[in-house]
């Protein structure tokens, strides 16, 4: 149960090196293998001893095209402070065995620092992962495993990983205790395993350390952006949400099936995303908080119910899960390609809500927030999501309630002169919900005056054209529109899941002196000319970071706002994470150190 | 009818391509591959007059699996675009491939305009009852009661009979084939691309993965006891009142199928200009 | 057009005659008493003897459905090979190469022994199988991905046992003298190779008992 204390000194270790800032405190072990070798569950495990033992970490998983037994890995960082994005190299990549691995060559840097770690029977690890110069070890997982009636492989990875990373064996076996489903007498032999493991783990030396610490008191949890969104998603108030499968929101709808049974909510599994979106825009013309998600190939087909929505003034929240694009591009894997769609791809004039949460975390938030704008303003929000966050797992503290207080204005009985669409001061006019008497109304995509009836006149299409915009840029969206952190003239803007990425970067390259400030938007749009006006005060230059080949969020901002100087744009497309490192020096480069 | 193995083995490897499909071990999609390939070598055309349209699923993977021309579009609308091919392209074979969840789900409105518009095209559905690429939800052949994470506890909801729906929608062919019986399948694939009009073939192919009790399936499914008929009337009578296992050819109709231009130019664009002269 | 149908209705008759356990894998896989019923066993050809739909009526005729028989068998232990290969089951994979190879050989040697080249001069007809597909092919469903190598010959015997029980079968149905020989002849070959793959069992471990279980969920892909 104690912490770990500092390594002694050994010999035969490559000269130390200074480290890069900002990377002492976390360490980054990679768990690898193919079909039945229990990476993932191993992953899964470290992170949760990790959170037990008060840690924070990151878990993001990738594997091959198989459904199941296929080659997988668990890349998992774990450290002190709170961790939203990988590492530029890992520390440690265990291998159960090589099948295949050699595909996540990518995904798995490594550098002369790091050790490589594989089962003696499996082979020599593959010359991608080796020419990096990482010192190799081989360790018998397979035999320890066998030798223990009824254990598995994966616990003697488990073991050594947690060993390496400098876990206490006590949060360790809790967390497997904790787990545990399956004969309980195998529960022994897989504990006999994992501690084998993490004895041979101890042995090995000159493996970054993280300092040791007490546990936090804060509540931690460990949660997938997808399952963060859903609850943001209730404590938002949607109770009605239709589910069509498409990877990687699939486990958001999931999550929800039968949360939303419990807080007295429906899920309704649709024939596709037309279905889908229309069934939303139904249940919540009907009064009904509603809610959908889906990723880039199905926000496409969502779009003319999201005009829908628009037009005839219905509060809808969908949440894309993006993943690589276009078309359907790469559905494992993340990319921020879908920004210029959101905040353009409807037909007509059709100011909508798009946002984007910074980290697995602030899914929870910025779901919610979500639901409230739509709600409170009866206008579409497409939340912003991706496969990054979505799909991987993270320690955070238990996010804050926040309590909204806007919500849905409806029409009151009988009211006098009900007109729906009336052309009021802030654009938000009060909406009659269905078995309201003497309100009564029709809800129509057509053109239509302030009554609802349908016109084709030049007046009233002003007249709702300027109130659906207005509506939505007039409202006070309050600081929570961005994240701007630090001061100096030069400023980094970025949104979604690149973000902790760049403020990893902006740290390192913050320790050369570089003076530099962080800009992370939430709110897309509308755009927030004013505040971003605030935001830059006194910069002189900025520089654009986001994770698509177009350069998306660089085209808006300049097309949206007044830039300063010559604006900079650091893109690339995915399947690849964007890393800490590259954007330092990206940066440094860029604001000319 | 040609039952011409030897011929068969020997082309049937002809239309397979190198590369290898990642179908779980014991898939019935594996079984059906090598019953396409088996027809396209019974009925002797070159694979590169053949094109192989798809959606997106498990099943839809195939085309790259064949050494035709493949398309691999988007999910639900292979049918609009195996239909705009063969419009557009008569002299080609066109086979489209698919899943339940993709064909009948997201589909569903193409699948009954496919049917009606009875243009010459093969569809086969590899019917498992489950979407199996995204894990596990409920398609429109599942049963009601198939419990699933998104649908806890069943989704209470009627599962879609897609063959009396082809009946009625104007389908020219309607067979039910089962992946254990890959030469079965093979000659009712055969059957189906050489009749004329829309031909359509559900073929039971179990996930062992999502669904392993479909392993029962081999004890249920059996010949339907009737031989073909094309009565479309009497073949949705006998689908609708049948086990949901009979295996064979259950209509092979009459009807005509859409009329495709033959492309022969009438005349050249310079002569409709002569409508606009006052 | 009832070619189709007729073939089918084989198909289903056997399938119903056949008992099947619900279990992950079809028949091949036994418990962990296997062993010991695989000893007591050894001498008696397979429990259910085949119907034997079509006798044929010359040697010609005969060889070359055998021929057939071991072709299709080798295909499918080549497509559980790649499919094995894909899922990362290398020992498995290596074993169905193995077996095809095997498979292929005595088509070879038929080949050789008939004097043919390329193919037999008949064309056998698939339909005449007393199942849905030859007495020698594994059934597609019986293979997992974890499944380990005792898994694979257990499969591997009861294609052989099957090929074993069809010839007897057929040898005792034939009414004529070339045909019943060569149907001797071969079942008395496939109880050799019965043997084999029983020696080859020895050799093996038997599977874990948790041989299928993966703690890793399914990916989604598309």
């Amino acid at each position: 149960m104690e912490p770990r204390t500092d390594k002694p000194a050994r010999t035969g270790a490559p000269p130390s090196r200074r480290r890069e800032a900002g990377a002492a405190h976390s360490i980054s072990i990679a768990l690898a293998g193919s079909g039945g070798s229990g990476v993932m569950t191993a992953g899964t495990l470290l992170i949760a001893a990790a959170a037990k033992a008060g840690w924070y970490g990151l878990m993001v998983r990738t594997s091959g095209p198989q459904i199941r037994g296929g080659e997988a890995a668990a890349l998992v960082r774990l450290g002190r402070h709170p961790v939203d994005t990988l590492d530029d190299a890992f520390d440690v990549l265990l291998a159960i065995d090589w099948q295949n691995v050699n595909r996540f060559v990518d995904e798995i840097p490594l550098t002369d620092r790091s050790v490589v770690i594989g089962d003696a029977d499996e082979g020599a690890a593959p010359e991608v992962f080796t020419r990096s110069g990482a010192r190799q070890i081989a360790l018998p997982f397979k035999k320890t495993a066998k030798d223990i009636k009824g254990s598995w492989t994966n616990m003697v990875a488990l073991g050594v990983a947690g060993a390496l990373a400098g876990l206490p064996m006590g949060a360790l076996e809790t967390a497997l205790r904790e787990s545990w489903k399956r004969d309980a007498a195998l529960l022994d032999a897989n504990l006999e395993a994992l501690a084998k493991g993490f004895a041979a783990g101890g042995g090995i030396v000159g493996v970054r350390s993280i300092p040791a610490g007490i546990p936090g008191r804060g509540r931690r949890w460990v949660i997938s952006g997808n399952e963060a969104a859903g609850l943001g998603a209730i404590r938002g108030g949607i109770r009605f949400v239709a589910a069509y499968p498409i990877t990687p929101a699939t486990e958001l709808l999931e999550w929800m099936a039968p949360a939303l049974a419990r807080v007295g909510g429906t899920l309704l599994q649709a024939e596709d995303e037309l279905a889908s979106v229309n069934m939303i825009i139904g249940a919540s013309y009907g009064g009904v908080p509603s809610l959908t998600a889906t990723a880039g190939p199905g926000l496409a087909l969502m779009t003319e119910g999201i005009g829908l929505a628009v037009g005839a003034e219905i509060p809808i929240v969908v949440v894309d899960v993006m993943r690589g694009g276009p078309s359907t591009g790469i559905p494992a894997k993340s990319e921020q390609s879908d920004l210029s769609f959101a905040v353009s791809g409807l037909h007509g004039d059709a100011p909508r809500l798009v946002l984007a949460p910074t980290s697995i975390a602030d899914c929870v938030a910025t779901t919610q927030w979500a639901v409230h704008l739509a709600e409170t303003l009866q206008a579409p929000a497409i939340v912003l999501s991706d496969q990054f966050l979505g799909q991987s797992r993270a320690i955070i503290e238990r996010p804050a309630d926040i309590a909204f207080a806007g919500k849905r204005v409806t029409a009151a009985a009988n009211t006098p002169d009900y007109r729906r669409y009336a052309d009021t001061e802030s654009g938000v006019s009060p909406m009659a919900v269905p078995g309201t008497p003497g309100v009564v109304y029709t809800a129509d995509g057509l053109e239509h005056n302030e009554g609802g009836t349908p016109s084709s006149n030049a007046r009233d299409h002003d007249v709702q054209l300027d109130k659906r915009a207005r509506k939505l840029e007039r409202f006070d969206y309050g600081a929570m529109w961005a994240d701007v952190e630090g001061d100096g003239d030069s400023a980094v803007i970025t949104f979604g899941s690149s973000t902790a990425a760049v403020r990893e970067g902006v740290a390192r390259a913050g320790e050369t002196g570089a003076r530099l400030r962080l800009i992370a938007i939430r709110l897309l749009a509308p755009a927030q000319p004013e505040q971003l006006a605030a935001a830059l005060q006194g910069v002189a230059r900025v520089l654009v970071v986001e994770q698509n080949h177009g350069a998306q969020l660089f085209r808006y901002l300049r097309a949206m706002y007044d830039l300063p100087g010559k604006p900079a744009s650091y893109h690339r497309p995915g399947p690849l994470p964007l890393r800490p490192g590259e954007l330092a020096k990206a940066i440094l480069l860029w604001c000319g150190r | 009818m040609s039952d011409a193995i030897v011929t068969t083995l020997r082309t049937a490897a002809m239309y397979k391509s190198a590369y290898k499909p990642i179908w779980c071990p014991g898939c019935g999609d594996y079984s059906v591959l090598s019953s396409l390939t088996k027809a396209l070598a019974m009925i002797a055309v070159p694979p590169e007059m053949v094109a192989v349209v798809s959606g997106i699923g498990c099943s839809s993977r195939i085309p790259a699996y064949t050494t035709c021309y493949g398309f691999h579009g988007v999910h639900g609308r292979a049918l609009p675009a195996a239909t705009g091919l063969k419009v557009a392209r008569p002299e080609l074979t066109v086979v489209v491939t698919g899943g339940d969840g993709d064909g009948y789900s997201i589909g569903g409105n193409h699948f009954l305009h496919a049917c009606r518009r009875n243009v010459d095209l093969t569809y086969i559905v590899m019917d498992n009852h489950v979407y199996g690429m995204t894990k596990g939800q409920p398609s429109p052949t599942t049963e009601p009661d198939w419990d699933s994470k998104l649908s806890p506890g069943g989704t209470g909801v009627r599962p879609f009979n897609p063959l009396v729906i082809a009946l009625a929608s104007g389908a020219n062919f309607v067979a039910r084939a089962f992946a254990g019986d890959p030469n079965g399948t093979a000659a009712i694939i055969a059957e189906a691309i050489r009749h004329p009009g829309f031909s359509f073939v559900e073929v039971l192919s179990p996930c062992i993965t999502f669904r392993p009790e479909q392993r029962a399936w081999k004890e249920l499914a059996h010949p339907a006891p009737v031989t073909a008929t094309d009565d479309p009337a009497r073949a949705a009578h006998r689908i609708m009142t049948d086990d949901g296992f009979n295996i064979g050819v259950l209509f092979a109709g009459r009807r005509v199928p859409y009329p495709i231009p033959t492309g022969k130019a009438q005349c050249t664009p310079a002569d409709l200009e002569t409508e606009f002269a006052p | 057009m009832n070619a189709a149908t007729t073939r089918t209705v084989r198909t289903a008759k056997k399938a119903v005659a056949r008992k099947r356990t619900s279990s992950r894998l079809a028949t091949p896989v036994e418990k962990k008493s296997a062993a010991k019923s695989a000893q007591a066993k050894r001498t008696k050809p397979a429990a259910a003897a085949p119907a034997i739909v079509h006798v044929p009526k010359t040697l010609t005729e005969f060889m070359a459905q055998a021929w057939l028989m071991e072709v299709e068998a080798a295909q499918r232990y080549n497509e559980f090979a790649d499919a094995m290969e894909m899922h990362n089951n290398r020992d498995v994979a290596t074993m169905f190469r193995t077996m095809a190879g095997y498979e292929t050989r005595h088509a070879d040697a038929i080949m050789v022994e008939m004097g043919w080249t390329e193919f037999p001069p008949v064309t056998p007809r698939s339909g005449d199988w007393p199942g849905a597909e030859g007495p020698e092919t594994a059934p597609g469903d019986a293979v997992h991905y974890l499944m380990q190598p005792w898994h694979a010959l257990t499969l591997a015997l009861a294609s052989e046992r099957r090929a074993e029980a069809f010839f007897v079968e057929l040898a005792r149905a034939a009414n004529v003298d070339s045909v019943r020989r060569a149907a001797q002849e071969l079942a008395a070959e496939e109880r050799e190779h019965v043997e084999l793959v029983l020696k080859w069992m020895k050799k093996v471990p038997p599977p874990d008992s948790d041989w299928e279980n993966d703690p890793d969920p399914p990916r989604d892909m598309d």
